[in-house]
């Protein structure tokens, strides 16, 4: 393999991701939607909706400022960076080396301090209770993720993605057990992380329980559009991360791209599952209180900890 | 090797008489600011600018001694320049240059006479901090030190016509004093018995793990009290806000990473041993500071005691690397010992920007509005653009986020912490990756402290009509906050070059280099341990997110349009808003203030349902001053009061004590 195709290799990856993930998240909606005794708007909704967004013309708050203006493509750039880091088909990245699990989770803080910048921009009550929120649920979520990504490098002794990515891959059909704890961790941050119940609830616009809703209620069109493809881009990411820490198999190792075409099915199959899976448990949990989220990513803090303290007892 | 005539030692003992030359000029400009704003000032940036090259240029160089023939007779000041005072030669000239060309702005508005006492006290500081660095016998160590307390004394109670300014001065010179006496106390237990008071005695000597466990602790002690570290913090939050803003960036920059330096000097050059548990106690006292001043200031209301509680969780941040290098270091692992040495004096240099940038960017807001209170100040990004933006930096950094400089010191404190499996205790295997894990909490949380900072400051709505009149800063204050700035960033974009410079340090103080496996893949790529076990590019980091925002908006612009409106702000449709229904520093705290109740010490007054004239009113208390130091206070007043019971002011009584006291001493001296 030459270093050119895996450089092509690396942007078909990333524009892939970026295009196919407001498609993924169609799929969850319309799971969801049938899981709750609806008829869905097709998984293709979130493509009309961004079409429709870039159309229109932009409204601005009259003391919006610059920052407010570029916090979209801030977002979007930020997510699509994360995106291109994380072996989603093969192990062999050349952005990789870029940034290691810890930058990962440096690029979405990124994005959140610009997202929670923006909102608190306008001056509005609802923008800067969002922002508070956020800010609340992320330093809580920040540490149960670094406990969880700490165990995977524990185990695989590097915090290269594709390092851990490739020993935890080796073990076929068995998975350490201490990322058993881990992969529940994961699924709480997850959840949180993406504005999803129980912590958040991407259907609302009930004014006092919204989050990341109530940070974006001043964008509009275009803007709006970016910060929801973000919003896609992300989901699809932290559960491609999820893959490749829980379910690696069939990740194709580096240089072989023979196998390829199975690590593109079984991505696909994984995918489909686990957005069906994530309507499901969104569809059967409810919304907790605000000041229950602690105890949420606590808990979720408290999983890390016993997963790693795993590692430690059995060296596994 | 010599630029041209002199040694690097030597332009430093230039910069600092020069530095003293211009402090003792400037009180006869006792008639304008002119004098000292327009000359004395930027000639001391430059001086600080001197100091940075030669620092740069010493850290490559093997160590330098010369004897100063001042003092007191047959006690000559020794003087030493290695690659551990370079270092922080290096920090306090980049700051202080920053500090410096923006003090020439900033003191404009100064009453003369003022000013000149002033300028004064801020070059015995500068030039006290530099010989603290440069000093290799206690003697001089303990001058300068006393020079710095002292100088930083009267520079915190400038505006001593203020009642709680005084007290913060005296509080401040209090617990400097207390520290001092540890410090001093551990001088002399280095030196025991034999040689003089030279740190080369003090290497030559050999401790007992005892005694040498009493001088670590004194140190810890001593150093811990300059430094902010819990419980010996309280001085801290008073005396910063206090200051000027120029001034508490010194403080805050500078002098804290004073004790730093010292602890440093104390327990890896002149103690010859260390033992693990040291490092555990030096980790877990970090720890409890860092958490301890994330979450205070997060219940902030006041802009610059935020900043300096966010001052205690930095300096947390640091102890918590010294206690990782003590921890390997006595397991005599090299490498990780070199990685968490770097991982420290990264963020003690990171920190002494960033604070540095955003205490004189306060300064700004002060100047503009003559406003300190969170809740009186809001959308100054429209009134005053160059600082907001020049913030901005300083608040990403200070966040920890990529690709600044932040950042890159706690990835290099975590990475240490992720290799801690190999050190040869079990429970302490343990322990370690938790410890981490509370790292992380208090960074996170700063990154929630910042944008409650950055957001009510700058952001949204003015909270008072009267800031629609602020002023952006003049062009002597926009070029020191650039200069910080530009130090936040390169410090960020370029780690290896840091690392590569670094390796001297610690090659001295833990026989073992970064530079060889750090640069393995050229000055692109920082590779601390191994390419494979982690890697980092913060430039390639930032080329592709700066190069996808590009890309977005052209392809947006070209394939749809970039048609814009203004209008009100649609808050859900809410017709009656104004500014008062933002977020205030109250309420912006309000979560952390629940959440981690038991920490404060809260009362709050809170109106009933059926009040007339609602009031609402929180104030938040540090519970380590009702439990450790009002009862020591107390105890000091009863004792005190005891001693009364003596004190007559009746001569005749008198005279019968001294009578007294002499009978006795013949008694036991017969």
């Amino acid at each position: 393999m030459t270093h050119t195709t895996g450089i092509l290799f690396q942007l078909a990856q990333s524009v892939g991701v970026v295009l196919l993930a407001p498609l993924w998240l169609g799929w969850v909606n319309q799971w969801r939607a049938w899981l709750q005794n609806g008829t869905g708007p097709g998984v293709l909704q979130p493509y009309r909706t961004m079409g429709k967004l870039f159309a229109k013309d932009a409204v601005l708050a009259h003391n919006a400022s610059p920052l407010f203006r570029a916090t979209p493509y801030i977002l979007f750039g930020c997510m699509w960076l994360a995106a291109a880091i994380v072996p989603i088909l093969a192990t062999d990245l050349p952005f990789a080396p870029a940034a290691d699990v810890i930058a990962l989770v440096g690029v979405f803080a990124l994005a959140r301090v610009f997202m929670a910048l923006a909102a608190m921009d306008v001056g509005t009550a609802f923008g800067s209770l969002g922002a508070r929120r956020e800010m609340l649920v992320a330093f809580l979520a920040e540490p149960a993720l670094l406990m969880v990504f700490f165990n995977a490098s524990l185990i695989s002794h590097s915090t290269s993605l594709t390092t851990i990515v490739g020993v935890l891959a080796h073990r076929q059909f068995a998975i350490y057990p201490g990322m058993a704890f881990s992969g529940v961790a994961f699924v709480m941050v997850l959840l949180a992380e993406n504005a999803r119940i129980p912590v958040d609830n991407p259907a609302t616009h009930l004014e006092l329980t919204m989050i990341h809703e109530a940070m974006i209620l001043e964008y509009s069109a275009r803007h709006l559009a970016l910060i929801e493809w973000a919003s896609a881009l992300k989901l699809l990411t932290y559960t491609a991360i999820g893959i490749a820490l829980f379910l690696p198999w069939g990740i194709a190792p580096a240089g072989d791209w023979g196998a390829l075409p199975l690590s593109l099915a079984l991505l696909a199959l994984k995918l489909c599952v686990l957005g069906a899976a994530l309507a499901g448990l969104e569809t059967l949990s409810a919304k907790v209180r605000i000041f229950r989220a602690p105890e949420f990513l606590g808990t979720a803090f408290l999983l890390g900890v016993l997963g790693m303290l795993n590692y430690f007892l059995i060296g596994a | 090797m010599s630029i041209a005539l002199f040694q690097p030692i030597d332009i430093v003992l230039i910069i600092i008489a020069f530095w003293l030359t211009l402090g003792l000029l400037s009180p006869f400009s006792h008639r304008s600011v002119g004098p000292v704003t327009r000359w004395v000032m930027p000639a001391s940036a430059l001086a600080s600018g001197a100091l940075l090259a030669a620092g740069l240029f010493a850290l490559a160089q093997p160590p330098e001694t010369a004897i100063l023939p001042l003092g007191l007779p047959g006690l000559p000041f020794h003087l030493r320049l290695d690659p551990l005072s370079a270092f922080f030669l290096v920090l306090e000239g980049g700051s202080s240059f920053g500090i410096s060309l923006y003090s020439a702005g900033y003191f404009q508005q100064m009453k003369p006479r003022q000013l000149g006492i002033l300028s004064l006290e801020y070059h015995l500081f500068l030039a006290s901090m530099a010989l603290i660095f440069l000093a290799d016998d206690a003697y001089l160590f303990m001058v300068a030190w006393e020079l710095m307390a002292l100088s930083s004394y009267f520079l915190v109670t400038t505006d001593h016509e203020v009642g709680e300014i005084r007290a913060a001065g005296y509080l401040y010179l209090l617990i400097a004093h207390i520290g001092a006496l540890g410090i001093l106390l551990c001088f002399g237990v280095l030196h025991g018995t034999h040689g003089d008071y030279t740190f080369d005695s003090m290497r030559a000597a050999t401790q007992t793990p005892f005694w040498a466990t009493v001088a670590f602790l004194l140190a810890l002690f001593g150093f811990g009290a300059k430094a902010g570290m819990l419980p010996l913090h309280v001085w801290l939050p008073e005396a910063h806000p206090a200051a000027p803003s120029p001034v508490s960036a010194l403080m805050s920059g500078i002098m804290l990473k004073t004790a730093i330096y010292g602890l440093l000097r104390v327990t890896f050059d002149l103690l010859h041993i260390q033992i693990w548990w040291w490092g555990a106690l030096t980790l877990g006292l970090g720890l409890l500071s860092a958490l301890f001043g994330v979450l205070f200031a997060a219940v902030q209301t006041d802009m610059k005691r935020l900043l300096a509680y966010s001052s205690i969780e930095n300096i947390g941040i640091i102890l918590v690397g010294v206690g990782l290098t003590i921890l390997f270091h006595a397991y005599d692992m090299g490498l990780l010992a070199a990685l968490a040495l770097a991982a420290t004096l990264y963020h003690a240099l990171n920190h002494a920007f960033f604070k540095g940038l955003l205490f004189l960017g306060t300064g700004s807001v002060l100047h503009a509005t003559g406003e300190r209170n969170l809740g009186r100040l809001g959308g100054l990004i429209h009134r005053m653009p160059w600082v907001a933006v020049l913030s901005l930096v300083g608040v990403l950094a200070m966040a920890g986020l990529p690709p600044l400089n932040g950042f890159v010191s706690e990835w290099l404190m975590l990475q240490a912490f992720l290799l801690t499996p190999s050190v040869p205790h079990a429970y302490l295997n343990m322990m370690v990756p938790i410890a981490a894990g509370a790292l992380v909490l208090a960074s996170a949380t700063a990154a929630y402290v910042l944008v409650k900072f950055y957001g009510i400051v700058f952001l949204g709505q003015p909270r008072e009509p009267r800031l629609e009149h602020a002023h952006d800063a003049g062009w002597w204050e926009r070029a020191g906050l650039a200069w910080l700035a530009l130090g936040c960033i390169l410090l960020g974009l370029f780690p290896v070059f840091v690392i590569i410079a670094l390796d001297n340090v610690t090659q001295s103080l833990v026989a073992q280099g970064l530079a060889a496996s750090a640069s393995a893949h050229g000055w692109f790529f920082l590779t601390p341990v191994s390419p494979a076990r982690a890697s980092y590019s913060p430039v390639f980091f930032l080329g592709v997110v700066l190069l996808v925002v590009v890309l977005t908006f052209l392809a947006v612009r070209r394939f749809y349009h970039g048609r814009l409106r203004r209008d009100a702000p649609w808050d859900c449709g809410f017709p009656a808003q104004n500014a008062r229904m933002q977020d205030t520093a109250e309420g912006f705290g309000q979560p952390i203030r629940q959440i981690f109740e038991p920490a404060f010490k809260m009362t709050r007054q809170l109106p009933s349902a059926f009040d007339e004239h609602p009031h609402y009113a929180v104030s938040v208390a540090d519970r380590f001053w009702y439990a450790l130091y009002a009862p020591i206070a107390r105890l000091a007043e009863r004792i005190s009061g005891l001693i009364g019971l003596i004190q007559h002011g009746r001569i005749h009584l008198y005279l019968l004590y001294s009578f007294g006291t002499l009978l006795l001493l013949l008694f036991f001296v017969r």
